[in-house]
């Protein structure tokens, strides 16, 4: 079963050119936008049944930097990152319009053809409930490796060494490699996700309020964790907590009953807003 | 403003009742709370007076009939033939009849009942399970003498067709059809562990890339395991307290033997044959179906117990 799973990993990677789109003309929209994009959504709008959650979202994902999508609750930040890996594919009556494009190749990783199973090998998340399975530390890393067939001991040792220690776990777990997951503290359980997420070399890491369970200790450990990592991958954070996209993200986007208000640089966007919106929801007038 | 707050005191006042109506009125409560309270303790009561008394009665019974026959030879002795000149009182050989049988059952219910209930809570529509659930619980409305002519009459004879020699009597058709009959149970509970896995196991399996087959049967299935024992070992005591099916279609005659292509009688087997027949009130014989009886209610009760200690533990998990 793993088999077929494995025989097409990456075929974005094929010099297809038939879904190729060229990149639209610099219009006054796109100007601040960061020069090296990962992914890009083009007039993205998501509905649950008839209840449309998402209204014509456009916005660059910045290549090796972090993201941030901050908002209100129920702004739909999360379904917003959830679209990402398809992962509404998952619950019916869910239905998707626009488009993500995924960089280098340029497909969009929404169209019908195109396999969820095929864009979650690409793009890894990470939940907001720390959600390891009820294996041994090492199963739970090993296991996006194994659903794709991998079953060489020597790899997946290696594999599962390197993913611990760029998820900063490695010390804590290296003599407990058997223990179960679910025995680790609330931020080793996160970290262990993360170290999970990583281990497969994803593109793009989706992280959906990934601290909101933790406490003030594991969350610094996991911002400074996301730091290092934005050398290695890109990363897109959805986070109610403004002051950890100020302190993490490079780009920020802010949402509000669904659609995009502003994005641009963190800097920019916590210290002078362009909208009112925005400069209301960041100085803590609502939400 | 304090006027009208006063206004508003003085009106509350007014009609607050005196304290003695206040007590009045509790005590009528509590009269009535009372009435109600011992009325459903009463009815709670019945269900566990009626095992309890099944209990002792089982002891009592037993005991007349361990003062005939020492323990040793009932848990020891190959035969059992209470009911001859030369009575022996070994319970192996029905001891043997329920495991074959019982085990035979679980053969079939629980990898068919695990099957089952992957498709049911991992693969198939609402609108599938809606509709395959209610005909599953139907096989549990089936009256047991049907699924006994059912192993008889149709079971026995399909499984001669490949393997002729199989005497009419036999365990391994009634095994099946015990499997069948305990399949319901196995699926309703195996499936209700499964849906009892959070979802957001099953979407971080497939955040990685799994499919669904290998979300279901890596994840779900070890996150639901107690679960699943569980229901397995409620399968078990039910499979061995069945009755008609094996009275029916497995032969009579106590048989110490392994083979489920044999015919054999179970403890359940036994007490039905012998109840029907006309035997002396307080005989040795009388007796003995109340000591065969205390073996299976120490089994299911075991059984039973194990089922729910794993039930809780798997509620405990998340």
């Amino acid at each position: 079963m793993s088999g077929i799973v494995c025989a097409n990993v990456f075929p974005g990677k094929d010099p297809v050119v038939t879904h190729v789109k060229l990149p639209r003309t610099e219009s006054a929209e796109r100007q601040g936008w960061p020069k090296s994009i990962k992914a890009e959504v083009r007039d993205l709008s998501f509905a649950y049944g008839s209840r449309v959650a998402l209204k014509n979202l456009s916005l660059p994902v910045a290549e090796s930097r972090i993201t941030a999508l901050i908002g209100p609750s129920g702004c739909g930040k999360s379904t917003f990152l959830r679209c990402f890996n398809r992962m509404h594919d998952l619950y019916p009556g869910t239905r998707y319009e626009g488009e993500i494009l995924l960089y280098p190749d340029n497909r969009n990783i929404l169209a019908r053809d195109i396999d969820p199973i095929e864009v979650r090998m690409r793009l890894a998340m990470v939940f907001q409930k720390p959600n390891p399975f009820p294996k041994s530390v090492y199963e739970n890393v090993a296991y996006g490796l194994q659903v794709r067939g991998m079953t060489d001991r020597r790899v997946l040792d290696e594999k599962v060494e390197q993913a611990l220690k760029h998820a900063a776990l490695w010390e804590e777990v290296k003599d407990r490699l058997s223990s179960l997951g679910t025995s680790l503290s609330g931020g080793q359980q996160q970290r262990l996700c993360i170290a999970r997420a990583l281990a497969t070399d994803p593109e793009v890491l989706l992280l959906d309020e990934p601290t909101s369970a933790l406490d003030p200790i594991a969350t610094a450990n996991i911002e400074e964790l996301l730091l290092d990592l934005k050398q290695r991958v890109t990363i897109l954070i959805v986070t109610h907590n403004m002051q950890q996209a100020a302190r993490v993200s490079d780009w920020t986007a802010f949402m509000y009953l669904g659609e995009l208000v502003e994005f641009g640089l963190t800097k920019q966007l916590f210290t002078n807003p362009s909208k009112k919106q925005t400069e209301d929801y960041i100085t803590g007038r609502f939400g | 403003m304090d006027k009208a707050v006063a206004a508003m005191q003085d009106g509350i006042s007014a009609r607050q009742p005196t304290v003695a109506a206040i007590g009045a009125r509790r005590k009528a409560r509590q009269r009535r709370e009372l009435v109600i309270e011992s009325g459903l303790f009463l009815a709670a009561l019945v269900s566990v007076a009626a095992t309890v008394t099944i209990l002792a009665i089982l002891f009592s019974e037993s005991l007349g009939f361990f003062k005939t026959v020492p323990l040793i030879d009932f848990l020891t002795d190959t035969l059992w033939t209470p009911l001859f000149a030369n009575p022996h009182y070994g319970i192996l050989p029905l001891l043997a009849g329920t495991v074959v049988t019982s085990m035979v059952g679980l053969l079939v219910a629980i990898p068919l009942g695990t099957v089952s209930a992957i498709y049911l809570s991992e693969f198939a529509s609402s609108r599938t399970r809606e509709t395959i659930k209610p005909v599953l619980e139907l096989l549990g409305a089936v009256p047991t003498i049907v699924y006994g002519y059912f192993a008889l009459l149709v079971v026995t004879p399909a499984l001669q067709t490949l393997w002729s020699d199989l005497p009419g009597f036999n365990m391994l058709g009634p095994g099946i059809v015990i499997g069948i009959m305990i399949l319901p149970l196995v699926i309703s509970l195996s499936e209700d562990a499964m849906r009892a896995v959070p979802m957001v196991l099953r979407e971080g399996s497939y955040a990685v890339g799994a499919t669904r087959l290998q979300t279901a049967w890596r994840v779900v299935v070890p996150a639901a395991t107690s679960g699943l024992v569980a229901a397995y070992v409620l399968g078990v005591s039910r499979a061995v307290g069945e009755t008609m099916v094996v009275a029916i279609a497995a032969g009579q005659n106590p048989n110490l033997t392994w083979n489920p292509m044999e015919p054999a009688a179970t403890i359940t087997a036994y007490i039905v044959q012998v109840a029907l027949g006309d035997l002396p009130h307080g005989s040795i014989g009388y007796q003995s179906i109340f000591a065969a009886g205390l073996v299976l209610a120490v089994m299911t009760f075991a059984f039973n117990m194990l089922g729910h200690i794993m039930r809780k533990r798997f509620r405990e998990i998340y």
